[in-house]
Order: structure tokens, then C-alpha cells, then sequence
């Protein structure tokens, strides 16, 4: 290295010039390695952020600059029932999307944290359904969910004989939005799980000896040495899960449009079908805008709620 | 590694004392069962993609005759018909295109920031990466809406070059976290003796600290082209006109004609636009695991 920077630095002594002087000033530097990420994130996520609230307050359509209309957009919001809808759906679709999420990739987590043949080809496996384009498994899971060729159906009744007729999936509300949540389980399971089994991995062995010295069972370690120690993590990984479920648009974009009546939307795609394909901009801003209230609120919940034993116990600077 | 051995070798030998089973059947029902079921139902979807490309219609549509789970007569047509028939090349060129472009664009300027945040250590530097990290948890259904009126005051409304000036915006959060992550990792005495030696700050970061983080670029260059490549609502709103649509944004609106659909068709659009960025995948597993339990650890 001292062969290659040697060089250099005798050209730098001899004429230091002002264009490398002027890079070398630290606090220049400072402010041209900064400047890109800055002006990206400026430019294309806080001022749209900030035009966003104040688009929700406007009656602004495609093509025509609005005025201030001040809470008209909530207040019509408010006596919506397509909106009520909608958060009763983003609601319940974000809990029980969590839920499964979380059970079920837990339980993975821990099958993969075992020793087994193959393992690494197996973690590789797993994590597929995270990696490709969700809309494109989600028309993987439209085929399947098929009123008249769905291979479930198929396996129900002409193979098990448990049932005499086709599940109809997506035809009624209730069936449509249990399918999306099972579609979003699906595609949540592989993040949760590798995230929590790096996690997992982090967990000293020696405190597993210690309980087995001391007679614990295997459902008393987990309950008094996995999960604990897993908190910090698993209060990371759910405000990232609840974020981005609730916020979700892809598999109900491309499943079912927010149908059958109207009864699948959730925030995200009411906010477009009004904003961008209805063009009501004002309208549609104000749609996203009432999901903030909702995201700040399970982030804190799930952050602070489940991360409270770690900073009782004084564990802050790790 | 060792550790997970350790402590499952410890969990078997403890078993046979709380357990009457024997330890090889309460293994094999405690673990590979269920592992099975899992890698079965997550693996499922895939299998069905990758079947319904290759049935001829017949077979695709008549379950009484043909077993659904395998093909009697393999067919190419649906293929065919999505390389001939419809723009698909166009589109897999143009998300290439913006993948590729909006990568490199957050890897340059990622680097950089994580760069000053870690490595020249300035007052309220911790706030400034803080601020970034803050950014990634913004999520794009919020921001769709006025973006889109951003895009059209940068008259990039239906052009490529708009949605790789906007997916920075949530790959540059994460990009920067894990190459700060990368970055502690490497040791500061490294830049010190460069320093001493008369090495300017940039030669510093291009011949010593970029050549030692390699690992990291190359785990935040295949993430941000996965991230990209997968996008869709900021694509399927700053996109209008056929040509210049992304895999994902044009399979669902101009495969998805009229009211009876052509599965074949769209599963093989579906399985075509998943191929790049699995193989990309399976070239660089370790990367992808490292680079996304590293962002949840930091």
C-alpha cells in the first residue's frame, strides 16, 4: 500500500493544488459526501412527504391547481364508508397478517436454528418467496385461488372428497380477505424468519447449560431464555413487519383490485384508486395522510411495547 | 455456527430424559416434519408458476383427464408467445435498465454519505445517520401520490429516468446503514498510517477503505437491484404508456386482458420476470442473508 500512496504524495508536497486542498478542507468534504444522499432523499422524500400534507388539505386534481379547503377532504373522508372500509380492513388485515407472520416464522426460525444436513441450501430456499417480485407471486397466488381451476379446490374435492364443492376464494368478502391475508403470510414468513434466526444465533449456548443444570424444561427455556433475549430483535423486526403490512398495496392491487365490493381495499390502494386512476390528488393525499396517525402509533406500540425489558434492564448502548 | 451446533447437540442429548420417545422419531416429528410442511408450502407457488408456463391449454384447464401436478406434453407456445407476441423483451430491457441505473446512482451516493458519517466523524454526525435511517421507515404508499405531482413538475412524467431519481429514495436508507455497518469493521489505524504517509481523504477512500469494504457494496449493489427490480406502485404510477413499463407493473395491466385470462401466459411473464433476479440470488445467497440480518442487527 506505502508502495502505491508514495507517489502521490510527493506530488501533493510539490504543488499542493487548490482542487485537492479544497477536498482535503474536512468539513468541504463533509458537505460533498453528504450532498447526494441528502439531495436525493431531500428532493424525492421530504419535500413530496410535506407536499403530501398539504395536498391533503387542497382539493387539487390531475391537471388543475387546487385551493386550500382546509378539512373538507377528512371531514367527507369521515362520513366514507368505503374509507371506514378500509381502515376496518388495514386494520385487521395488518394484525392477523402479523400474528401469522410471526408464529409461523418463529417456529421456522427455530426449526432452522437445529443441526441438520443440507442446512444452508434449506436457509437459501426458504428466503425465495421474499426475493422474487411480490406482484408476480401474488398472480401465482390469483391462479391458485382460481374460482373454477384452483388446485386447492381440486385437492378438497376430487382428491380428499372433503368438500362436494369449489371454494369460491375471492368471490366473497370475508373468503377474499382471508386469502390476501394467507397470500401476505406466505410472503412475510421467510424475512421474519432469517431475521429472527440471526437473532437466534447471537444467543450464548452457555445460558441454555445453565438452565439444563438447573432442571429446566425445553418450553421453560424457551420461555425464559429464547424469548427474552429476542425481544430487541423481535421488537425491530415486528415495527418493520407492522409498517410495511399496513402500508401494503401489491398483493391486493394485484389479487383483487379491492374487491368484491369494495370490500378488500386497504388504505393504500383506496388512496390510488382515488388519487391516481379517479384523479382526485387532494383526496387521495388525504387517504395516505390518515395513515400516518395509524403508523406512528403501532411503531411506538410495537417499539416501545416490546422493547421496554430491554431498557429496564439497562441495556441501552449495545 | 458452532454455537447453534453446540447448543442443538446439547438440546438432543437433554431430550431422552423428558421425553419417552426415542430421540431419532421425536427428531424426525419435531423438526423435519414440520420443516418439510414449511419448505413444501413456501416452495408450492413457485412449482405452480413454473408448471402452468409449460402445460399446453388443454391440460392447463381440464383436471379430470390430466393430473394438474405434472405436464404429459411440455409446450413452449406460452413463451413463445410472450417473446413474439407482446412487447415482454422491451419491458424486461427497460426494468434492466432502471435496476441497473437506480443501483449504481444510491451505491454512489450511499457510499459517500456512510463514508462521512463513519469515517470523517463531525458533530451531530450519529443525527445525520439517524435522519437517514428515519428515511427508510417512510413508507411509498404515503409518498405515491405527491411524488407523482413532483415527477410532472420534473416533466419526467412516463420516463424511466423518474423512478430511477425515486427509488433512491428507500434504497439509499438502507444502503448507507450497511455500509456504516461495513465501515466500522474496517480498522481506523489503516487510514491513520495513510494519512501520515500524505494521502489526501479521497485517495484514502478509493485505495484503502473501498477496496477493503467490497463485500458490502457488492451485498448493498445486489439488494438495491432486487429492491428494484421488485418495485411496483411507484412504477405503476409514474408509468403511462406500454413501452416503457416495468416487468411487474406490465404483466398485471397489459398481460391481464378481458375476463378470461390467459394463465399460461401470465405464469410464464411471471416465472420469466422472477428468473433474473433468483439466479442473481443464488449466486450471491450468503450475501443477501448477511445483508439483511446485518441491517436488522445495526
Amino acid at each position: 500500500m506505502s508502495v502505491t500512496t508514495l507517489p502521490s504524495r510527493g506530488v501533493a508536497l510539490r504543488q499542493p493544488g487548490w482542487i485537492a486542498r479544497l477536498f482535503d478542507y474536512k468539513p468541504f468534504l463533509i458537505v460533498m459526501c453528504l450532498a447526494p444522499a441528502i439531495g436525493l432523499l431531500t428532493v424525492f422524500l421530504t419535500y413530496p412527504l410535506g407536499l403530501g400534507v398539504w395536498l391533503a388539505f387542497t382539493d387539487t386534481t390531475i391537471g388543475r391547481r387546487g385551493i386550500f379547503v382546509g378539512l373538507e377532504n377528512f371531514q367527507y373522508l369521515w362520513t366514507d364508508p368505503l374509507w371506514w372500509g378500509a381502515v376496518f380492513y388495514s386494520v385487521f388485515y395488518t394484525a392477523v397478517a402479523t400474528f401469522g407472520k410471526f408464529a409461523l416464522g418463529f417456529w421456522l426460525a427455530l426449526l432452522l436454528n437445529n443441526h441438520f444436513p443440507l442446512k444452508s441450501l434449506l436457509r437459501a430456499i426458504v428466503l425465495l418467496p421474499w426475493i422474487v417480485p411480490t406482484v408476480l407471486s401474488a398472480l401465482a397466488f390469483w391462479w391458485i385461488y382460481d374460482p373454477q381451476f384452483s388446485i386447492i379446490s381440486y385437492l378438497l374435492v376430487d382428491v380428499l372428497h372433503i368438500r362436494s364443492t369449489n371454494i369460491d376464494f375471492l368471490g366473497t368478502p370475508w373468503n377474499a380477505r382471508f386469502s390476501l391475508i394467507v397470500a401476505n403470510i406466505w410472503r412475510g414468513i421467510p424475512f421474519v424468519a432469517i431475521s429472527l434466526l440471526a437473532g437466534l444465533q447471537t444467543i450464548s449456548p452457555s445460558l441454555y447449560e445453565a438452565a439444563m443444570l438447573d432442571g429446566a424444561s425445553a418450553w421453560q427455556r424457551f420461555r425464559y431464555i429464547t424469548f427474552p433475549m429476542m425481544m430487541p430483535i423481535l421488537a425491530i423486526v415486528m415495527t418493520f413487519s407492522i409498517i410495511f403490512t399496513f402500508t401494503d398495496f401489491q398483493l391486493v392491487y394485484a389479487i383483487t383490485r379491492g374487491g368484491p365490493v369494495n370490500s378488500t381495499h386497504l388504505l393504500a390502494t383506496l388512496a390510488f384508486q382515488r388519487g391516481i386512476a379517479g384523479g382526485e390528488l387532494g383526496e387521495g393525499a388525504a387517504i395516505a395522510v390518515s395513515m400516518i396517525p395509524f403508523l406512528v402509533f403501532a411503531t411506538l406500540f410495537s417499539y416501545f411495547g416490546l422493547a421496554r425489558r430491554k431498557w429496564q434492564q439497562g441495556e441501552a448502548n449495545d | 455456527m458452532t454455537d447453534a451446533a453446540a447448543q442443538s447437540t446439547n438440546v438432543a442429548s437433554a431430550t431422552p430424559d423428558t421425553m419417552a420417545w426415542d430421540s431419532r422419531a421425536r427428531r424426525v416429528m419435531m423438526i423435519y416434519l414440520p420443516l418439510s410442511c414449511f419448505v413444501l408450502i413456501l416452495l408450492f407457488p413457485f412449482y405452480w408458476m413454473a408448471i402452468t408456463s409449460f402445460k399446453p391449454n388443454t391440460e392447463l384447464l381440464n383436471f379430470k383427464e390430466h393430473n394438474p401436478f405434472w405436464i404429459s406434453s411440455p409446450t413452449l407456445a406460452h413463451i413463445k408467445h410472450l417473446l413474439f407476441n407482446t412487447a415482454y423483451p422491451t419491458w424486461l430491457k427497460t426494468t434492466m435498465f432502471v435496476a441497473i441505473g437506480s443501483t449504481f446512482l444510491s451505491l454512489f451516493a450511499s457510499t459517500l454519505a456512510a463514508y462521512a458519517i463513519e469515517r470523517l466523524r463531525f458533530r451531530g454526525s450519529p443525527y445525520v445517520g439517524l435522519g437517514i435511517y428515519l428515511a427508510y421507515l417512510v413508507p411509498p404508499s404515503i409518498l405515491f401520490i405527491p411524488l407523482a405531482t413532483v415527477i410532472v413538475q420534473f416533466g419526467l412524467f412516463d420516463s424511466p429516468m423518474a423512478l430511477i431519481l425515486v427509488y433512491p429514495t428507500f434504497l439509499v436508507p438502507f444502503c448507507t446503514w450497511l455500509l456504516i455497518g461495513y465501515f466500522k469493521s474496517i480498522p481506523y489505524e489503516l487510514e491513520e498510517c495513510a494519512l501520515v504517509d500524505g494521502a489526501t481523504r479521497l485517495q484514502i477512500l478509493r485505495r484503502i477503505t473501498l477496496p477493503l469494504a467490497v463485500p458490502g457494496l457488492i451485498s448493498a449493489g445486489i439488494f438495491s437491484f432486487t429492491l428494484s427490480w421488485n418495485e411496483f406502485i411507484y412504477a405503476l404510477a409514474f408509468i403511462q404508456s406500454g413501452a416503457n413499463k416495468t416487468v411487474p407493473v406490465a404483466i398485471l395491466t397489459e398481460l391481464v386482458t378481458g375476463d378470461v385470462y390467459q394463465w399460461g401466459a401470465l405464469m410464464a411473464g411471471s416465472l420469466l420476470g422472477s428468473l433474473p433476479v433468483a439466479l442473481f440470488y443464488s449466486l450471491f445467497v450468503d450475501y443477501y442473508v448477511s445483508s439483511l440480518t446485518g441491517a436488522v442487527k445495526e
